[in-house]
């Protein structure tokens, strides 16, 4: 082998490179793993997520040997794990643990070549070991404090060295925990661009992530752990859905394409049994962000919501189908058509209260303005001006001047996605009196 | 016999080179004054050159290695030389160096001699290898200078280098194993166990196969198996439980010392001399029974170097870096527990040697057992050879364990308020 990821050791036959079956696994009687079972290719880069206590890091150290299962077997390159000494094992899984804390100060590149020990006989040299230390000091970025003492660096910095380490080994799997906890947004995306480069080569990787957005964006594929068994397994888009995540990780969630890279992101959203508007029906118009959340916002808190008029396509229409609503859509950049109008001033008709948030055409405007109750949402966080709420769409849903609109809304009805239920609770026991 | 001046006479020459060397490889600044020494061991450890891709003030491990023994070599060799001059008759240097490689032998024929063995009332006769040596050098040397140098002083000294180099290789390795500067070579219970053997024997009469030497050796050895054993569960030995059950073991054998102690009668004096740990009784008999047992001990640990770096980074990720953890453990703890039951059986309890030496050994060095280990083990004998002339030279003779434990505690307490606190 000459390079980390190039050529990985081990045969090219068929069949997945990591093949866990039916796992049983714990401490002591009290199983942490349940009958897992669970392949990743070899080109694959699958991502773990669920829970604190899924048995996440269990799963990973019955791969790279650490614990023998209880029961079930894990195969590794077609061999048994169980059966393979550990020198056998390093070669063929390297890890990323979680806590990457270093006793002794040893200078960095000590500790990334120590990565080059399974494949070092005791006597014998390593002729590859510093090609391959090299490669992986440049491929994490940690090359130019290569001669500092481990426990000087910061602990992100300390985390890719030790991916490095785990490079240097050159093994065709590769068994990450946590890779990203501690890493700053640069290097998170980079750390996780580097592993899916690295199975580009070839290599098989397996990451726990806690971070269900970046794992949504980088995992070919992902496996939801929860109570020590995969509740799902697949593609983050099929995989991700607003029901699973609120089943495994026992909270609402709203979860949308990333208007940026197109992979599902996950919003927790406020539990529903502790602000409830469930007699409520709202109605929803707006745009971008604001909307969105605004939706998310007043579904989970049970109210039912219509929602309309909103962009095709955009950001509010995909949340409120993530909710199981029907949304009244308009092109962005035509004129509101009177059927789409009409529907709306149905739904508005039913609705107890309505909701404004961000941009809407001016058309739309005077046809809410005209509900007894309305809300205005105005997103603080969006930035001043507000012409950020949607990108690309600047005519039909034009932001209306901030000076001639605020005045319509008196300040008892003007909310924050945030604050929006108890505003619309507020607005419907007590009526805004109209002024005009 | 006597490695020391062996490897001495070899050394000597290039003791100015040695000495510069070892303080460039310290700062991490070499900048290739002799960048011979680094390419060779390059080339030795069979790593490929790759052109530019290592910076020039990195070096590998083994030229560190080495220009740091040759280093201490050096200073190894003074003190040995400096302590053979020393004495009620004194002696000059260059005397004391003619009759030392005089005293130099290689061991060049073996023949099986008897000894008759008493165990209870029973002998047996036990075959021994016996060696003869051939001298290297013949300096034209004043007859009572070198029976002095030869009989009385330079079989202490040698005594000395052994266990020193034992003690603080066995140190070296403690602490690396239990991942704490604080641990030390009689930290599973070796010394306690050596102890009571040694003392039983004393106190108690009793007649056994090679004495007292051989009481505290089996004693010593019987403790570190008794200690592993607790602390095993299911192929598992956790470092926590073994430290935990050799304090637990060293204080129940404390007791056991001391009640011997107070059955132990006129041969009290004695007892408390082995205790203490002593060196006065040296004979080139302890140094034949010891040094070969001290070299396997220390080619292995050396063997294991690497391996107890990675174990340094936690058992967990040393299995998954190709290390059979348990195994390893095994080994290691076995070792180290010969080659400081071989020291203290014929030195006693001899203290913080193993525990200050590593410990200075690592604030120079760095904590890489490549270079920590032998660097270590050379430093050790010399410490020990500079404290037992100290101990020799006042009025009064003073057991050297009192001497090192004088020494070394003060450093110890100072390492604890300045600096090695923070990074426990």
């Amino acid at each position: 082998m000459t390079g980390p990821d190039d050529e990985p050791a081990g045969s090219e036959e068929g069949g997945p490179l990591v093949a866990i079956r039916e796992v049983v696994a714990g401490y002591g009687g009290d199983p942490v793993l349940d009958g897992v079972s669970l392949s990743v290719e070899r080109g694959e880069f699958v991502g773990l997520v669920g829970p604190n206590g899924a048995g996440k890091t269990t799963l990973l150290q019955t791969i790279n040997g650490v614990r023998d299962p209880d029961s079930g077997q894990v195969l590794v390159d077609g061999a048994s794990v169980d059966d393979l000494s550990s020198k056998a094992a390093s070669r063929r899984v390297a890890t990323v643990p979680q806590d990457t804390t270093v006793a002794f100060e040893f200078p960095v590149e000590d500790v990334v070549e120590m990565g080059r020990t399974p494949h070092r006989g005791r006597f014998g040299g390593d002729p590859d070991a510093r090609d391959a230390v090299e490669r992986a000091l440049e491929r994490t970025d940690t090359a130019r404090f290569r001669a500092r003492s481990v426990g000087s660096l910061s602990g992100g910095e300390r985390q890719r060295v030790v991916l490095a380490r785990a490079l240097a080994q050159a093994t065709p799997v590769l068994v990450l925990d946590e890779p990203t906890a501690s890493l700053d947004v640069n290097h998170q995306v980079r750390t996780l661009e580097l592993v899916r480069e690295s199975t580009r080569g070839g290599k098989a990787a397996l990451a726990a992530i806690h971070d269900l957005d970046l794992a949504a964006r980088f995992c070919d594929r992902l496996v939801v752990l929860a109570d020590g068994e995969v509740r799902a397994v697949g593609p983050p888009e099929e995989v991700l859905t607003g029901e699973r995540v609120a089943a495994v990780f026992d909270t609402p969630a709203a979860v949308v394409p990333s208007p940026v890279t197109g992979a599902p992101t996950v919003t927790p959203l406020p539990d529903p049994t502790t602000e409830s508007a469930a007699d409520l029906c709202v109605h929803v118009a707006g745009s971008g962000t604001t909307a969105a959340r605004t939706i998310a916002t007043l579904a989970a808190a049970g109210a039912t919501v219509t929602v309309g008029v909103v962009p095709t396509d955009g950001l509010a229409a995909s949340v409120a189908r993530e909710h199981g609503i029907d949304p009244v859509e308009a092109s962005p950049f035509a004129p509101v058509d009177a059927a789409t109008e009409a529907a709306a001033r149905d739904s508005l008709a039913a609705a107890d209260v309505a909701v404004v948030a961000g941009a809407l055409p001016p058309s739309l405007h005077a046809l809410v303005r005209d509900h007894d109750a309305v809300v205005r949402v105005t997103d603080d966080r969006a930035g001043q001006s507000g012409h950020d709420d949607e990108v690309g769409n600047p005519t039909a849903f034009s932001t209306e001047d901030a000076t001639g609109t605020a005045g319509e809304f008196s300040p008892d009805s003007r909310a924050t996605p945030e604050t929006v239920v108890e505003t619309v609770e507020r607005v419907t026991t007590a009526p805004v009196a109209a002024d005009d | 016999m006597g490695t020391g001046t062996g490897t001495g006479s070899g050394t000597a020459t290039d003791a100015g080179t040695g000495t510069g060397t070892g303080t460039d490889a310290g700062t991490g600044t070499g900048t290739g004054t002799d960048a011979g020494t680094g390419t060779d061991a390059d080339a030795a450890e069979s790593d490929t050159e790759t052109p530019g891709a290592r910076p020039a003030n990195r070096r590998s491990a083994t030229a560190r290695a080495l220009a740091w023994s040759t280093g201490l070599s050096v200073v190894l060799v003074a003190v040995v030389l400096a302590s053979a001059a020393i004495g009620p008759v004194s002696l000059s240097l260059p005397v004391v160096a003619k009759a030392s490689l005089n005293a130099v032998a290689l061991p060049t024929g073996v023949t099986l001699a008897s000894t008759s063995v008493g165990l209870g009332g029973a002998t047996a006769t036990v075959p021994v290898p016996d060696l003869t040596y051939t001298s290297l050098f013949a300096f034209p040397v004043d007859s009572t200078a070198e029976t002095i140098v030869r009989s009385v002083r330079l079989p202490r000294i040698a005594l000395a280098v052994v266990v020193g180099v034992a003690l603080a290789s066995a140190g070296t390795v403690m602490q690396g194993f239990f991942r704490n500067p604080m641990a030390d070579p009689s930290i599973v219970g070796v010394s306690s166990g050596a102890a009571v053997g040694a003392v039983a024997t004393i106190a108690l009469s009793l007649s056994i196969p090679f004495g007292v030497q051989g009481a505290a050796f089996a004693g010593a050895l019987v403790t570190a198996f008794a200690v592993y054993l607790i602390a095993t569960e299911d192929g598992r030995t956790p470092v926590a439980t073994l430290l935990l059950a050799g304090v637990a073991v060293q204080t129940f054998l404390g007791a056991v010392v001391s009640y011997l102690l107070l059955q132990a009668g006129e041969s009290v004096e004695q007892a408390l001399y082995w205790l203490m740990g002593r060196l006065h009784t040296a004979t080139w008999g302890q140094v034949e029974a010891t040094l070969p047992v001290a070299v396997v001990c220390l080619v292995v640990l050396l063997a294991y170097a690497r391996d107890l770096n990675v174990l340094l980074l936690g058992e967990e990720d040393a299995h998954t870096l190709g290390i059979e953890v348990e195994r390893t453990k095994r080994i290691l703890l076995a070792v180290s527990s010969i080659v400081t039951a071989a020291a203290v059986a014929v030195a006693g309890v001899v203290g913080f040697v193993g525990l200050v030496v590593p410990h200075m050994l690592r604030l120079v060095v760095g904590p890489d057992h490549r270079v920590l280990l032998p660097t270590s083990a050379i430093a050790g004998g010399a410490f020990l050879v500079a404290t037992d002339t100290l101990a020799r030279a006042g009025p009064a003779e003073l057991p050297v364990g009192i001497v090192t434990a004088a020494v070394g505690a003060p450093f110890f307490l100072y390492l604890l308020v300045t600096r090695e606190v923070h990074s426990l």
